[in-house]
């Protein structure tokens, strides 16, 4: 099987991550229950009219798609593969409200085109003229990591040579809205610094696009190697230990031979205790990091911590607001990210120094 | 070329049957689906036609055992009796008993409830169960439950009008790479006024039976459906001595990257789609036998697939037909719905009419088979082209 390499990053966030040469030098703090992404300024990379077209979602894949292709000094690739847990949601809610609002009259068709959940997929696609495998993954927290396992197997098995892959999710009024009835957004506006001591439900939303070009050849731009991805609908707390270790075992790994944890922690008073399975039993000697409290919840923000340890394991630093614990490793040889949403949806993703 | 993936049981409910016999049994007898709407109460009732689904909801939670107070959206209990069919037809006992997965698809999800009380969320506490019900993958979490699949590989694609025959395609790679056994793959999609009036607002839909390949085609009849096929491995497949239904033998995906809607007027993607899916089963284009066409009767996909159908196969067309006249464009759900009756093909040894044609195109020669066919056939070549470019092309075959 071929090795497969990150070679290249292109971030969207409630940070200020869209600088390839940064990595969270400058650190916003919020003081609130729903953040939005810091976006670049989208004329330096798409033409002001087809931007003043574009949902958001699809201007920050579009972006951080075309941020990956340059670092990893590509045009064109030979696959684009996203996840997105709720497409475009903008245009969703503007539609539905909209014939709602009109009982089924004066409707454009622009906001049910681009609530389709592959429209990122399909822009990137018609922007870069890519006529190659083309899919969108839609499935809640694992959205990311299903079109890392497409793209893993693909370039394993030298389907392809270059594949760019991504998470992307916008933030919208209504759902948001209806989130915070259901308590799955909490209800009290909280400093980023102090989310996980919250003691409270539900979690801070965000919004943010992550794209990665992913390759068998290693080449001076690289992040990272990719070792394995696994993820399960289920997973019930007792057995997350084991299940872990077996993957580890598959990978010919074991809990010693991580260096760095990385958690999707996002300070739910009723999930978060999946998290601290981990840092308080197998990996309670291990380097811990979390960074929700910087991206907010989405369903794809698992991809923001994957660039999270792609920029730790090129850099070999690893910047102190993200720390979860004040173990510290001689070095940063192999990382492991465990996410999961509302107890549900686990994913295990491991990446190696290279 | 690498052996096909075995195809092991199917299941599916659409608006020409409750199941595989029923489906069946109205395709050879040419019996549509496509009628007024009675379910959705719309205010194009009286200018579009659609495939419905004869059962309400509260008759497919019946049939399904779910409490009152559940919060399954249509796509959900559609999706949920499709894939219970599939699971018995591969008389699969214990669904433990080796590593399963399933790759559902769905474009609509829980929408048809969030259209339905978008403002009374705000209102009232009454209906917020169906909150969590709106996301995409929701149906696919609830399939795997009713399933009893749990702690594995859970996933759901939206490619539009693409996505069952991706899952179908990704579904056979993770057999093929080992990372499954067995896996339940397919899609669903009810009918909801946000894809009615999306279309509406698309000028695609026709306002009376749809006449796919027809020169004076007037666009595409809506439908909801849900199908799935159980895919397993070779080392399963032999160790439980299963009976085998057919194989995926090769699949193709592509993107057009032409426009955000329209397909290309030369049809690059669905060529591209076709070549790659020929390569993988190791095939020719003289060696299909039969083509089930994406056909949806829009002026915009007929053309399109049509000529990228004379590029792959130039002189030597097979037979080919679209059954979207009888259940309607299912969306998500076609790319099953049709894989379905691909199957159905190869065991009886069938092509389908493609309903209500009468005047060929004039861009080009092609006739659609427009009555039932005895043909002894080997491999069908199915489509699924898409909004966003999404181009798909399965090939099933009777032998691995």
């Amino acid at each position: 099987m071929e090795k497969v390499f990150i070679n290249s990053i292109g971030s969207i966030s409630a940070q200020k991550t869209f600088d390839n040469n940064d990595f969270l030098e400058e650190i916003t703090t919020y003081e609130d229950n729903v953040i939005s992404a810091i976006e670049p300024n989208y004329k330096d990379f798409i033409p002001p009219a087809a931007a003043r077209r574009m949902a958001k979602g699809i201007k920050m894949g579009v972006v951080a798609a075309k941020i990956a292709i340059e670092e990893a000094n590509l045009t064109n690739v030979d696959a684009i593969i996203t996840g997105t847990g709720m497409g475009c949601v903008r245009d969703s809610e503007k539609f539905v409200t909209a014939i709602l609002d009109n009982q089924e009259q004066f409707l454009t068709p622009t906001s049910f085109i681009q609530s389709t959940h592959n429209t990122v997929a399909g822009q990137i696609a018609l922007g870069i003229g890519c006529k190659g495998y083309n899919f969108t993954y839609v499935h809640s927290s694992v959205s990311f990591e299903s079109a890392l396992l497409d793209a893993l197997m693909q370039l394993q098995t030298k389907e392809a040579e270059n594949i760019l892959i991504g998470g992307v999710d916008e933030s919208g009024e209504h759902t948001n809205a209806i989130h915070k009835l259901i308590h799955h957004i909490k209800p009290e506006k909280i400093n980023s610094n102090k989310l996980l001591q919250s003691n409270t439900e539900g979690a801070v939303f965000g919004e943010g696009a992550n794209f990665f070009v992913l390759s068998n050849n290693k080449q001076n731009s690289s992040y990272a190697q990719i070792l394995g991805v696994k993820t399960f609908n289920t997973l019930p707390q007792s057995e997350l230990a084991t299940n872990l270790e077996e993957f580890l075992k598959n990978n010919n790994l074991s809990v010693d031979d991580i260096d760095v944890l990385i958690s999707g922690n996002n300070g739910d008073l009723n999930f978060d205790n999946y998290y601290l399975e981990l840092s308080k039993g197998l990996f309670k000697n291990t380097q811990q990091v979390y960074y929700k409290h910087l991206s907010g919840e989405f369903n794809t923000a698992s991809s923001f911590g994957f660039w999270v340890g792609a920029k730790i394991l090129k850099s070999q630093h690893i910047p102190s607001e993200i720390t979860l614990n004040t173990i510290k490793s001689k070095g940063f040889g192999t990382v492991l990210l465990y996410n999961q949403y509302r107890g549900k949806n686990h994913s295990f993703t491991l990446l190696r120094q290279c | 070329m690498s052996k096909g993936v075995a195809i092991t049981g199917m299941g599916i409910i659409s608006a020409i049957g409750n199941n595989v016999a029923e489906n069946y049994r109205s395709l050879i007898a040419g019996r549509t689906g496509i009628s007024q709407i009675s379910k959705i109460d719309t205010l194009h009732k009286d200018s579009i036609m659609v495939g419905e689904i004869e059962f309400t909801n509260r008759e497919l939670e019946g049939k399904l055992g779910l409490s009152p107070n559940n919060n399954y959206s249509r796509t959900a209990l559609l999706g949920a009796i499709a894939a219970k069919e599939a699971i018995a037809d591969a008389k699969i006992l214990d669904i433990k008993a080796y590593r399963t997965g399933i790759i559902s698809s769905t474009s609509v999800g829980g929408m048809d409830m969030t259209e339905k009380y978008y403002y009374d969320y705000l209102e009232s506490g009454d209906n917020r169960r169906y909150i969590e019900g709106h996301h995409a993958g929701d149906s696919t979490e609830k399939i795997a439950e009713q399933l009893g699949i749990d702690q594995s590989l859970v996933t759901t694609i939206s490619t539009a009008c693409s996505s069952a025959a991706n899952a179908i395609m990704f579904g056979a790679r993770l057999i093929k790479t080992g990372q499954l056994d067995r896996v339940i793959v397919g899609g669903a999609d009810c009918l909801s006024k946000f894809t009615i009036n999306g279309f509406k607002t698309l000028m695609i839909l026709s306002d009376t039976h749809s006449t796919p390949f027809d020169e004076n085609r007037k666009g595409l009849n809506l439908g909801e459906a849900a199908a799935y096929l159980v895919l397993e491995s070779e080392m399963l497949v032999k160790k439980e001595n299963k009976k085998v239904l057919g194989y995926v033998a090769g699949y193709g995906n592509a993107n057009d990257a032409f426009h955000q809607t329209a397909s290309s007027e030369n049809g690059d993607g669905a060529t591209l789609s076709m070549e790659k899916a020929l390569t993988v089963a190791g095939l020719k284009p003289k060696d299909i036998d039969y083509i089930n066409a994406h056909g949806t009767a829009t002026g915009n996909n007929d053309l399109s697939e049509g000529r990228a159908i004379i590029r792959v196969f130039g002189k030597e067309v097979p037979e080919f037909s679209s059954t979207k006249a009888f259940t309607g464009h299912t969306l998500a759900a076609a790319g099953a719905i049709e894989a379905v009756y691909a199957i159905l093909s190869l065991q009886n040894n069938i092509i389908y009419p493609n309903l209500n044609f009468k005047t060929p195109m004039k861009e080009f020669t092609l006739i659609p088979e427009t009555t039932l066919k005895e043909k002894v056939l080997n491999t069908v070549l199915s489509n699924s082209l898409g909004f966003g470019g999404n181009c798909s092309t399965l090939i099933f075959s009777k032998n691995p």
